[in-house]
């Protein structure tokens, strides 16, 4: 049986037909698990056919503490990062429509240094809170990594003021965001921005919390049940609007901004432009 | 005298000599011996490395929120509480006088015993914890006092009920507050700076650092595991992920370095808490005198244009 035919899904075990999970929005057809997408694919299944422009794509890590260590050289490693994420850098944005409402929208590479929020990751994602209020668009952006980014040190941990900074603005201006929140999703990216959504939204099963599960069990002393600090613990516990499977996703989306935007205040409006509707 | 760290050893003979010189009597052997012990602490602190540094920002007679408070405040009245959940008493504040003026301090707090590390968590705050940060940095700003924040925490604690109550909406929300108060702000990294949970309450119009404290992304342990899965490797992290307030201050991330006694804050806490205050007071003095959307815009682009990548 040749490998690349069949996908076994790592939840319920079940073998699936790997032409089938595009159709699918690679969701496991049996149990439902949500395997992990990239950051363009997950853009692609969510805005409007084609109406995704990317922005932002010069910008890129520098080495600014020069980490080094007889294992790891962080430079070089940039390189095998953005090979293997196919971006450069762990975030990417532009400006789309869903359902035909134009919004910036953002996505965490998590193949990019496991989505970590360096320098330019962070500057990416103000850059995106900038361009919503700059063309006056609602914001998505689907979060995900552990957020901080060890090679770059507290200039790492950093990106999460200057991204709330940012965020505040967004505020400010009265436009909505909408945070959704991918597996996994953890530490410097929970606690600053994606936490702050307007509407937090979780994709089933995503492991979203401050710590990670090994560091918990750690403090505890005892395994974590299946289910904790998982998409729906969260919802039960408050700490989140919504848990919407990728396939209802863009109609969530849709609904959404149509509900934030209408109801835009009046004064908030550039001069000469008609509410959107 | 205080514990020695392991770095320290030097000393011990000349403590010895100093006791003898004190028995004996005589006051000329007693000055000299006390001279050659603090020109031997001179010399090992003014060559600490990173993660000598880590340690003496651990050591357990560092001066805490508290200890600054009884030294370099005057009036201070502790607050308690979240108004939702709980007391947590791994972060303290209240309203106190420094020079005359109220201000509200706000700052992490570890225990000097096991007994009161247990209650106080050793300085790792539960949600509540942060959420009473923010309640106390809105009281401040409704009666337009200045904020002081006291950083020295490991980090924040890491338990499934932390996750219940929403640990990183605490963290980013007591954030995106401190980012938007209306009021001028300071920060002072008294001790370990570690991580989200430090950086909730540390972002400041000014961020002041001791001169041994230092101020972590992940602790040094932590992220040995992380880049290396060993934790053992704490060193090589600390040694690597430029901590120290020289660093940072290099780096632009802090912008005043407080000179500590010789030999460390924990060799004198009067001495310390005194450049503390007066460090704040000078950093407040010129704050106040912007006026408040000045103030707001120049804290803005401080964090927005926090640069370090390339294009």
């Amino acid at each position: 049986m040749p490998d690349n035919l069949w996908v076994r899904c790592p939840q319920c075990r079940e073998l699936l037909y790997a032409k089938e999970q595009e159709s699918t929005l690679r969701v496991c057809s049996k149990c439902k698990y949500h395997f992990p997408v990239s950051a363009h694919e997950r853009i692609a299944m969510t805005v409007d056919e084609d109406s995704f422009r990317e922005y932002g794509q010069g910008v890129r890590a520098a080495d600014p503490l020069g980490f080094r260590s007889p294992s790891q050289n962080y430079s070089e490693k940039l390189t095998e990062y953005a090979q293997e994420a196919g971006t450069n850098e762990a975030f990417i944005y532009g400006t789309a429509r869903i359902e035909g409402q134009d919004v910036v929208i953002g996505a965490v590479e998590f193949k990019f240094c496991g989505g970590s929020m360096g320098a330019a990751a962070g500057e990416k994602i103000a850059r995106a809170m900038d361009l919503a209020v700059e063309k006056r668009y609602p914001l998505v952006i689907f979060a995900a990594g552990g957020g901080a980014r060890m090679q770059e040190g507290v200039i790492s941990l950093m990106q999460m003021a200057k991204t709330l900074a940012a965020l505040d603005r967004l505020r400010d201006a009265g436009l909505p965001f909408f945070s959704v929140m991918v597996d996994p999703c953890l530490g410097g990216t929970t606690a600053s921005y994606a936490m702050m959504g307007d509407v937090t939204i979780a994709e089933p099963g995503a492991y979203i919390g401050f710590a990670g599960k090994r560091v918990i069990e750690q403090t505890i002393r005892q395994k974590l049940p299946q289910n904790a600090a998982r998409a729906e613990f969260l919802q039960e516990h408050g700490m989140v609007d919504l848990v919407v499977p990728r396939a209802e996703l863009p109609a969530t989306l849709g609904r959404l901004v149509r509900l934030f935007v209408s109801c835009n205040r009046e004064e908030r409006r550039p001069v000469g432009e008609p509410a959107r509707v | 005298m205080v514990s020695l760290l392991e770095f320290e050893t030097t000393l011990r003979p000349l403590e010895s000599e100093l006791e003898e010189a004190r028995r004996v009597g005589g006051n000329g052997h007693v000055d000299s011996a006390q001279e050659r012990l603090t020109d031997q602490l001179r010399r090992i602190y003014s060559d600490l490395t990173p993660w000598q540094k880590v340690q003496v920002a651990r050591h357990r007679e560092r001066p805490y929120t508290l200890d600054y408070l009884q030294w370099g405040f005057t009036d201070f009245v502790e607050l308690h509480g979240d108004r939702s959940f709980a007391e947590d008493r791994a972060i303290i504040g209240g309203p106190a006088l420094l020079n005359g003026r109220s201000v509200m301090v706000i700052g992490h707090q570890k225990g000097r015993d096991t007994r009161e590390n247990i209650s106080r968590n050793f300085g790792m705050p539960h949600p509540e914890g942060y959420r009473k940060a923010e309640r106390l940095m809105r009281q401040a700003e409704h009666f337009g006092m200045p904020v002081v924040t006291m950083v020295d925490t490991p980090g924040a604690n890491a338990g499934l009920s932390d996750e219940e109550r929403g640990q990183a909406e605490a963290i980013a929300s007591s954030i995106a507050t401190m980012l938007a108060l209306r009021v001028p702000t300071v920060a002072v990294v008294i001790g370990e700076g570690g991580s989200g949970g430090a950086l909730a309450i540390a972002v400041a119009d000014r961020i002041l650092m001791l001169e041994h404290a230092v101020f972590t992304v992940a602790s040094p342990e932590a992220a040995a595991s992380i880049l290396w899965r060993d934790a053992g490797k704490a060193s090589e992290a600390a040694n690597n992920m430029r901590i120290t307030a020289q660093d940072l201050k290099y780096f632009g991330l802090v912008d005043d370095i407080i000179p500590e006694p010789v030999g460390g804050a924990h060799r004198d806490h009067a001495a310390a808490a005194s450049s503390v205050a007066s460090a704040i007071n000078s950093c407040l003095q010129g704050l106040s005198e912007l006026p408040i959307d000045e103030l707001l815009a120049a804290r803005y682009a401080k964090y927005r244009n926090i640069a370090f990548f390339s294009e």
